[in-house]
């Protein structure tokens, strides 16, 4: 799983989606089955790609993640980018690009801070299958 | 308000659901996706046309054929409810280095997403595998609730009542809610020891369908608090377009 795709998963609880506890999703609590891995996978780099999703990110709860993934290098507050071909946002458009596309999560778990759940990733693939007493 | 509601209560549809959908396409993951590669030309002009930066969803994506459609522009997180048919789309997302695409095992129901982020989502031969009216449109209603105020669209698509022309035969007026049988034929060795008597075996399982007649699909998703903006029929499915309505409690 893409920390892209981290930045738009929630609890899959339908009480939870009422709460702001829900989302983002944390990885500050790992457990010993299946702890932590991280993986870097090479993606093409695009700028334009970057700066199309810079917008969309939900920028706290990316600095939320990455800080429990252990990267404290991201600003407090979203960059401002005018044009992605500009060589002094190379560098910044780069790093978002190995963060949010190249950064592999292949296995460990995300919990929600509202109802507790534990989401697990397997095989890079994360699973927010509910079991039964929590399925609407 | 459509008048017609499913007699089938939710505990009896989710253990239909469960029987005859789930644990069917878990069993038959491979041999289905060999069968699923082509996309189809309306949901492939949707993708297309989709412009850069646009993120959205894939749900029910089967083996992920729509993950090779060329828009490296966007952004596609595709989930399905059976694990076997997304251990299938991971590996194709490899395979054809669609690297600007996700995937993960959700149910279509209780999904992990917020509102109002995605610029598009498709569902395509997905809501008519709920067993109840109640829970189709819910299913519509988790998808338009994930999608933008301010633009976002989704495509769905689900199997036609309507197909007079196919070798099923199914047409107007008849049963909606049916069980059809899905064919899996092996060489098995009859004797390891006498190698050369083979015997065609086969295998049939049964998934459910709910058959959409003309314009169920537009009343579910007004049900659901959207707003149809387009709609067709193509190869024995009826698709619509369609969109959040904005100030729409429902949403």
């Amino acid at each position: 799983m893409k920390l892209l795709t981290a930045n738009f998963v929630q609890c899959s609880v339908k009480a939870c989606s009422a709460t702001p506890k829900c989302f983002p999703l944390h990885f500050d609590q790992q457990t010993a089955d299946v702890p932590l891995e991280l993986a870097h996978e090479d993606v093409d780099f695009s700028p334009e790609f970057v700066y199309n999703m810079l917008p969309r990110i939900d920028w706290p709860a990316l600095t939320t993640t990455a800080r429990e993934l252990g990267n404290n290098m991201l600003p407090e507050t979203k960059p401002e980018i005018e044009n992605p071909n500009a060589p002094e946002h190379e560098q910044l458009l780069r790093d978002l690009h190995t963060l949010l596309l190249e950064t592999q999560i292949i296995q460990g778990s995300m919990r929600c801070e509202n109802c507790g759940h534990i989401y697990f990733i397997r095989d890079s693939i994360p699973n927010f299958l509910l079991p039964g007493h929590l399925v609407q | 308000m459509p008048s017609q509601f499913s007699p089938i209560q939710n505990a009896e549809a989710l253990a239909l659901e469960q029987q005859h959908v789930h644990e069917i396409y878990n069993q038959i993951a491979s041999h289905f996706s060999q069968t699923r590669y082509k996309p189809w030309p309306i949901v492939e002009r949707f993708l297309t046309s989709l412009s850069p930066g646009s993120i959205g969803l894939d749900i029910g994506c089967g083996n992920g054929k729509y993950l090779a459609v060329a828009n490296p522009g966007i952004y596609i997180i595709a989930t399905d409810r059976s694990d076997q048919l997304v251990n299938i789309a991971a590996k194709e997302k490899c395979v054809r280095r669609m690297k600007t695409a996700d995937v993960g095992v959700a149910d279509g129901i209780n999904m992990p997403i917020g509102r109002g982020r995605f610029d598009f989502a498709i569902s395509i031969a997905v809501v008519h595998h709920f067993a109840s009216r109640e829970r189709r449109v819910e299913a519509v209603r988790t998808i338009l609730r994930g999608l933008r105020l301010d633009g976002g669209r989704a495509l769905i698509y689900a199997w036609a009542l309507e197909q007079g022309a196919s070798r099923r035969g199914w047409d107007e007026g008849h049963e909606q809610d049916v069980m059809v049988p899905w064919v899996t034929k092996k060489n098995k060795k009859k004797n390891e020891q006498f190698d050369e008597v083979d015997e065609l075996r086969e295998t049939v399982v049964e998934r459910y369908y709910h058959l959409y007649r003309r314009g169920e699909l537009e009343e579910d998703i007004e049900s659901a608090g959207g707003l149809v903006l387009k709609t067709g029929y193509e190869r024995d499915n009826w698709w619509a377009i369609a969109c959040p309505r904005t100030g729409d409690s429902v949403i």
